[in-house]
């Protein structure tokens, strides 16, 4: 197992940069996510990892050496492909034996070691039955199979989940985190999907436009998000961002919201303009007929235990995540407050996220993660 | 209502269907069946007029095929005793004597040669190139491969001429390798785009594993690439072979003696008194490696290997 550094990774198509300069350390045995919406250079990067395309600059330390131009036979590194890839030619078993029989192993530990895998996946059934009948999260389970035989340094995944049903998706991210566990192999995965990032990430790099605009524990990337990027694509419904046109100076404690000073956390620099937003996750809004700054209220979608409730602001559209017993109805004016400690301050013109002064949020230590 | 539906043809749309197939069968296979038929019948029966469909089966036509016959007068045959053979007793009818071997063996060897050796060649450089413009960055590449596909946009023959004067001075006239650079430099531009074709629709997924299962480019391409593109290698194969196997034209012009193959050869037989049966008897030995090669390969014409293990 192994630990991952990349270092100002860069990878051009031509005229195209798919990848720009990106750094990020892949500690050992971690659960690693790489998210962003599709042509964010998030799959591009993960192929240079395996060598399946080689990087224009920069390098990649696999446990402290550089394999950034060596070829991805001499990687020892395992891939599971979206497609699965299983060779369609071969039955399950010599389908998993295959990354065995190129290192000349002898048959007897082939055979051994592949029954392991299947033991560990649970397929030791279906293994001399074609891949070409087999259910989708079988052959998920076979690819599967494929990578963990070989004792790899490293799992690469590329959206694994993405060609599941819906319904069997869940299962196969609880075994896989399951999997991952168990084995402690240091893993990189690939996907568009938040929710899947959150749910199984020890860490994440958000990606957009070829750069990495933050990377940490889903946590952080929650609670403090790097950019307005990164604060709209995490989260469902995404951070609201309220924008005003007034430069915020450093060591304000308020932001002045349409004529309403709003507590901020002490902000420790300025916005470059006179561009600003203040971001607010939509569980951190409270409705409460004493707030100074107001909003009509012009949907409410129910959702069980809680409801989300779209507000007309002066500052723009916003969401709120409150408890479902909550009267709220279409057309009523409420008053607005928002939990401080867990506020983002972002300059509007650069997009970057202020670094505030935090006391606590969840009850942990607080960190600023001004990472990208 | 009606117990038929759009996708489901009707009876009476079935029955039009199969008549019509039937009778394409007919058309089709009755040159075949008469060529089969002529084979076996006496020289005189081959060309009786009204033609005859019942007649009484002979391998003269096969004996004459493969023997020259020597014509003797009554007292020679005597002095030779009876028949030693069966093909011997046949000859003898006609006051002849088998003198030798025909060269029809020679010319049947050299079409085999010659057609599956070309066909062997074009594959093999076939699906070379048609993997490098499938996978790799080739410059130029859409003009390349129209410059390949240009190479079949005129009949070959319009080119004899030069290509017999070309043969000549490298001399390459009526050999085996000239005829199957020949018929290689023909197919290989059907070969290149069909096979391109069907590697294309190979999802590279397959080789990148390949790869990172700890296999070279080259190994990744003839264990995981080539057993899929079996199917299209195949039919491309057939294709090949059945071009190279019937060409006439050239092999009329480039070959006469060594190198010469069956297509040429077997109209010179008629010279030798109109012997339709051995013409018809060469003709369908002739059809047979064909018929054989298409039937060998047929299951991989039908089977598509790539069924399911991808999800698309």
């Amino acid at each position: 197992m192994a630990q991952i550094v990349i270092r100002n990774l860069r990878k051009e198509f031509g005229d195209f940069v798919a990848v720009r300069e990106s750094d990020f350390t892949i500690e050992d045995g971690e659960f690693f996510m790489l998210l962003g919406p599709s042509g964010c250079g998030k799959t591009t990067t993960l192929r240079m990892i395996a060598g399946l395309e080689l990087p224009t600059s920069g390098q990649i330390l696999l446990d402290g050496k550089d394999v950034a131009q060596v070829p991805a036979s001499a990687r020892d590194i395992a891939f599971v492909f979206q497609m699965f890839a299983l060779y369609p030619h071969m039955n399950v078993r010599r389908n998993i034996s295959y990354p065995l029989v190129s290192q000349g192993m002898p048959r007897a530990e082939v055979r051994r070691r592949v029954g392991e895998a299947a033991g560990i996946l649970g397929i030791e059934d279906i293994l001399d039955r074609p891949v070409g009948g087999l259910s989708s999260g079988d052959r998920q389970r076979v690819a599967l199979g494929r990578a963990i035989v070989r004792e790899p340094k490293a799992f690469l995944m590329d959206e694994p989940l993405g060609a599941l049903d819906a319904e069997f998706r869940e299962r196969m991210a609880e075994e896989l985190r399951a999997l991952h566990d168990r084995m402690g192999a240091t893993t990189v995965y690939v996907t568009h999907d938040q929710l899947e990032a959150m749910q199984m990430g020890d860490k994440i790099v958000v990606m957009n436009r070829g750069v990495v605009e933050q990377w940490g524990t889903p946590q952080d990337i929650y609670d403090f998000p790097a950019t307005m990027f990164v604060a709209d694509f995490i989260g469902s419904p995404p951070m609201n961002f309220l924008r005003f046109d007034e430069q915020v100076r450093a060591g304000s404690r308020t932001v002045r919201l349409s004529g309403v000073e709003v507590p901020v956390p002490q902000t420790r620099e300025a916005t470059s303009g006179a561009r600003a937003a203040l971001g607010v996750r939509p569980e951190h809004v409270r409705l409460s007929d004493d707030g100074a700054y107001r909003g009509d209220v012009i949907a409410v979608e129910y959702l069980g235990t809680t409801q989300i409730v779209t507000l007309d602001t002066p500052n723009g559209d916003l969401k709120a995540r409150i408890a479902s017993s909550d009267p709220v109805k279409v057309g009523e004016r409420v008053g607005l407050s928002f939990v401080t400690q867990t506020l983002s301050l972002f300059d509007a013109e650069t997009g970057r996220a202020l670094a505030l002064e935090r006391e606590s949020v969840r009850g942990r230590e607080v960190r600023e993660t001004t990472h990208g | 209502m009606s117990g038929y539906s759009i996708t489901e043809a009707s009876p009476r749309q079935k029955w039009i269907a199969g008549l019509l197939v039937a009778g394409y069968t007919i058309v089709t296979l009755v040159p075949l069946f008469w060529i089969v038929a002529t084979g076996f019948k006496s020289p005189s029966d081959a060309i009786a007029y009204p033609p005859k469909v019942i007649f009484t089966p002979t391998l003269e036509g096969y004996v004459n095929l493969f023997t020259t016959r020597t014509r003797m007068n009554p007292d020679q045959l005597e002095a030779l005793g009876p028949p030693q053979t069966w093909y011997d007793g046949i000859v003898r009818q006609y006051d002849m004597v088998i003198s030798g071997p025909s060269r029809f063996g020679e010319r049947f060897l050299n079409s085999v040669i010659i057609g599956f050796g070309s066909t062997f060649l074009s594959i093999f450089l076939g699906t070379l190139a048609a993997y490098a413009f499938s996978r790799f960055k080739v410059p130029l590449k859409d003009d390349l491969l129209f410059f390949i596909l240009s190479t079949r946009m005129m009949p070959p023959i319009a080119v004899a001429i030069p290509i017999f004067l070309m043969f000549r001075t490298l001399g390459l006239s009526d050999t085996h390798l000239g005829m199957i650079l020949l018929y290689t430099a023909v197919n290989i531009s059907l070969a290149v785009w069909l096979l391109k074709g069907f590697i294309d629709e190979i999802p590279r997924e397959y080789e990148e594993a390949a790869l990172i299962d700890g296999y070279s480019r080259f190994q990744a391409f003839y264990k995981v690439v080539l057993p899929q593109a079996a199917t299209g290698i195949a039919s491309t194969a057939i294709f090949c072979l059945i071009f190279s196997w019937n060409e006439y034209a050239f092999a009329v012009l480039l070959t006469s003696g060594t190198a010469q193959t069956a297509p040429p050869f077997i109209p010179t037989i008629i010279g030798i008194g109109k012997d339709w049966p051995a013409v018809a008897a060469g003709t369908t030995l002739f059809l047979i490696p064909v018929m054989v090669f298409t039937i060998l390969l047929r299951k991989h014409l039908l089977r598509g290997i790539t069924f399911g293990a991808v999800r698309k």
